[in-house]
């Protein structure tokens, strides 16, 4: 839905994304990223109003892992938290929500992920179906060139063009130190490797990552206290998909268009975004992606200028770097309105996206124009 | 619009369980989520199509070895198309999974909402399923009773306790679950004595004031005033809500009565505008899965003085026909799929002040509180449910 009361993320941290963190607990990953993105805002835990973290135990291989990671956030005096096991995309909507109760005006969200601790792929095959699907552990890598075979039987792709997604990401994620992968082989020689899974070859697939994130959010004046250029979260919607890959068209991804459409994305005063953080830890899940969300081929759109998940991937954290990664455009200035996803489940069986913009030009330091804006409803005027 | 921002009063109008069981082995998981989740629809009234959201629940993802399960239960609960969260908050799961839905229609995010909480404790072993592998923990503390035994020794300490309270909660819990037709444990021929005589498990807790095993699942349909009017049998409208965590282990904690727990009552009697719990309270379904907590959160949720909370167990009030019931239902010393068990507080505190607990019912309930708790005596999530809508 589109927000009723004025929500931005007011900062974003993440860690340096590594293929693996052996000498460290997850806690001792999420600390230091807590710290700066706390430390950005200038306020200490105790004065968060609502904490919302997503992880998963299958990464972890142990039950209540999150459990452990409360003693970086120091939750003491105790804290109004809670999680989900999901990514932390979602655990930022739960906050979300919370502030738009009126309950909190400030919100820390965190995700963290340690895929190193086990064979990613083999893990990922206890999302699926315990009865009839499970059982035969089919790993994400080949699900997802199904999916990829797939658009290339319908004409949407083809092993170059997704070559070309792939160089193109890790070429943008040069400039992004947190990123695992940075720079590409040209596509030329990319095309000469081996295929991991047809019509899948290395360069098609996300690394596996270990690394975490964090965002502040905060309310209204609350945001523009905290952060000179807030960005604002327009619109916020997820939907989920039939889980059965046979029932689905793995070319199209109606509920990332439904909750791109319930966020307010196509919303034709405000125009097509500038900016697009997708959550593809597949270059074929991208050409999905770009069509539902209607970013066409064109260069209206940045899309993945961070190098997306295809540069760095730590599972539970990847969808809230997109968010984080969006917003930080914007507060740099780089960005007016951009348009932030995450997936989560097979083949993009679920799927968030929030839509966030700038403070309109003329209200930038003028908190009654922002107030009048929430007060009766509009969404403000981009430009 | 910043800090007068008007809430959406939110009603249950809508409550299913199953029967609890060691094993429902003629259900697959969706087969069981489905069940609770139709009964609850058939209780409000509603279909599938009237649901704008699901929210659902469960504890560590091991005890049925499905790596976030709501993935593949989206077709079952009707979630195609919708938005569809997964909370998880160790054993205060199911109140704390209530708490978000009612957040997004309290935000008018959305205006009805299904919520749902299950466990199929069957599919694995939850004693096993909580054991860390070493190095993470010691290999003796096996299950969550290793881990509370201590604590509940430190009660008794404390306080001076006499070592037979824990066995007049577990004989009161497992008689009112004898009234109660969902509950997994129904023991004809308990007596107190049989109690008293069971074995000796984890030292003070006995065989018999330990929680069960169960499989189950509990799901409510929440929804706005509107929605209230429409429903077709009263419902139970929220009060206040709150969660709060602590770390597992520091130092200074104290376990016996952890301040994440008093804390949130606290913030619940705020927003619900309750100064005297014990007075103002009519039913109490609070999370017991060890006898000995009824008298520690008795005393956590200030219906007792600190070191006072055994004297009032012991004075029968908290016996279904007391002054303060506690737990009518049984409990989750009659009845515990792990990650249901909290929502399962939640829907019947509700059940109470719907006046449709059955043979459980506490004549003329009107205000209830629903409490869960879980992880290391660290998460607590509690609601106050009431028969009429909120005053504000």
């Amino acid at each position: 839905m589109t927000s009723p009361r004025e929500v931005a993320v007011v900062a974003f941290a993440q860690t340096d994304h590594v293929r693996a963190t052996d000498g460290l607990s997850e806690v001792e990953m999420l600390l230091p990223v807590l710290r700066d993105v706390l430390g950005q805002t200038g306020m200490a835990a105790g004065e968060i109003d609502f904490t919302c973290s997503g992880s998963s135990d299958y990464l972890a291989g142990r039950a209540f892992s999150f459990t452990m990671a409360l003693d970086g956030v120091g939750a003491w005096p105790p804290i109004s938290e809670s999680h989900v096991e999901m990514d932390g995309a979602w655990a930022l909507y739960e906050a979300w929500v919370k502030i738009l109760t009126g309950e909190a005006e400030t919100a820390l969200v965190y995700s963290f992920g340690k895929s190193s601790a086990g064979d990613l792929p083999e893990v990922l095959t206890r999302q699926l179906d315990p009865y009839y699907v499970a059982p035969l552990w089919p790993d994400s890598v080949s699900l997802a060139a199904l999916q990829a075979r797939a658009l290339i039987d319908a004409g949407d792709t083809d092993e170059r063009a997704l070559a070309g997604i792939a160089a193109r990401s890790r070429e943008s994620a040069r400039d992004n130190s947190h990123a695992q992968l940075r720079g590409s082989e040209p596509v030329d020689t990319l095309l000469r490797g081996d295929h991991l899974a047809q019509p899948l070859h290395t360069h098609d697939v996300a690394p596996v990552t270990d690394g975490a994130a964090a965002v502040v959010l905060a309310a209204g004046d609350t945001a523009r206290r905290l952060s000179d250029n807030p960005a604002w979260i327009r619109g916020m919607d997820h939907r989920i998909e039939a889980h059965s890959l046979g029932v689905r068209d793995l070319t199209d991804s109606p509920s990332t268009r439904l909750a791109a459409e319930r966020a307010g994305l196509f919303d034709e005063a405000a125009g097509p975004p500038d900016t697009a953080e997708l959550h593809a830890p597949f270059t074929s899940q991208e050409v999905v992606l770009r069509k539902a969300l209607r970013l066409g081929d064109g260069d209206h759109t940045a899309v993945n200028p961070s190098g997306g998940a295809l540069a760095a991937n730590p599972v539970m954290a990847a969808g809230l770097i997109r968010i984080g990664e969006a917003a930080a455009r914007i507060s740099a200035g780089a960005s007016r309105r951009a348009v932030a996803h995450a997936t989560s489940g097979p083949c993009l069986q679920q799927n968030l996206v929030a839509v966030l913009e700038a403070t309109p030009a003329g209200a930038a330091t003028g908190t009654a124009a922002g107030t009048a804006a929430a007060a009766d409803g509009s969404e403000g005027d981009p430009e | 619009m910043n800090g007068t921002v008007s809430k959406e009063p939110v009603a249950v109008v809508g409550i299913g369980q199953t029967r609890h069981v060691a094993a429902r082995r003629d259900v697959s998981i969706a087969g069981l989520v489905r069940e609770a989740a139709v009964r609850a629809l058939e209780d409000a009234g509603l279909t599938w199509a009237d649901i704008d959201a699901v929210v659902i629940g469960k504890a560590p993802d091991f005890f049925e070895g499905v790596m976030m399960p709501e993935l593949y239960l989206a077709d079952a609960l009707g979630a195609v198309g919708k938005p569809m969260l997964r909370v998880h908050t160790a054993g205060s799961v199911g109140g704390s999974t209530a708490l978000v839905a009612s957040n997004l229609v309290s935000a008018r995010v959305h205006r009805t909402v299904l919520t749902l909480a299950f466990e199929k404790q069957s599919e694995s072993n939850a004693m096993w399923g909580l054991s860390l592998p070493v190095p993470f923990q010691q290999p003796l503390l096996a299950g969550a009773g290793g881990f509370f035994a201590p604590h509940v020794r430190a009660y008794m300490h404390r306080t001076a306790a006499p070592d037979h309270i824990g066995s007049l909660v577990a004989f009161k819990d497992r008689r009112n679950a004898l009234k109660n037709p969902y509950a997994h444990l129904h023991e004809e021929d308990i007596t107190l004595e049989k109690v008293r005589a069971s074995p000796m498990l984890w030292d003070p807790i006995r065989y018999s004031e330990t929680c069960p095993s169960s499989d189950g699942a509990c799901a409510m349909v929440l929804t706005d005033r509107e929605g209230a009017g429409r429903a077709p049998h009263p419902p139970a409208w929220v009060h206040g809500g709150a969660m709060r965590s602590e770390p597992t282990l520091f130092a200074g904690k104290d376990a016996v009565s952890p301040r994440a727990g008093s804390d949130c009552a606290a913030d619940v009697y705020r927003q619900a505008g309750i100064t005297d719990p014990r007075r103002e309270i009519d039913a109490v379904e609070m999370y017991v899965p060890f006898s000995w907590y009824e008298p520690m959160w008795l005393e956590n949720l200030g219906f007792a003085e600190e070191g006072e909370g055994w004297k009032l167990t012991e004075s029968g009030a908290t016996e279904l026909d007391g002054d303060l019931p506690v737990n009518p239902s049984g409990g989750v010393l009659s009845t515990n799929p792990i990650g249901a068990s909290g929502m399962l507080r939640f829907a019947e505190a509700a059940l109470q002040v719907r006046g449709q607990a059955g043979d459980h019912q506490v004549e003329g309930a009107r205000k209830a509180l629903g409490h869960a708790y879980g992880g290391g005596s660290q998460f607590f999530s509690m609601w106050l449910v009431g028969a009429e809508p909120p005053a504000s």
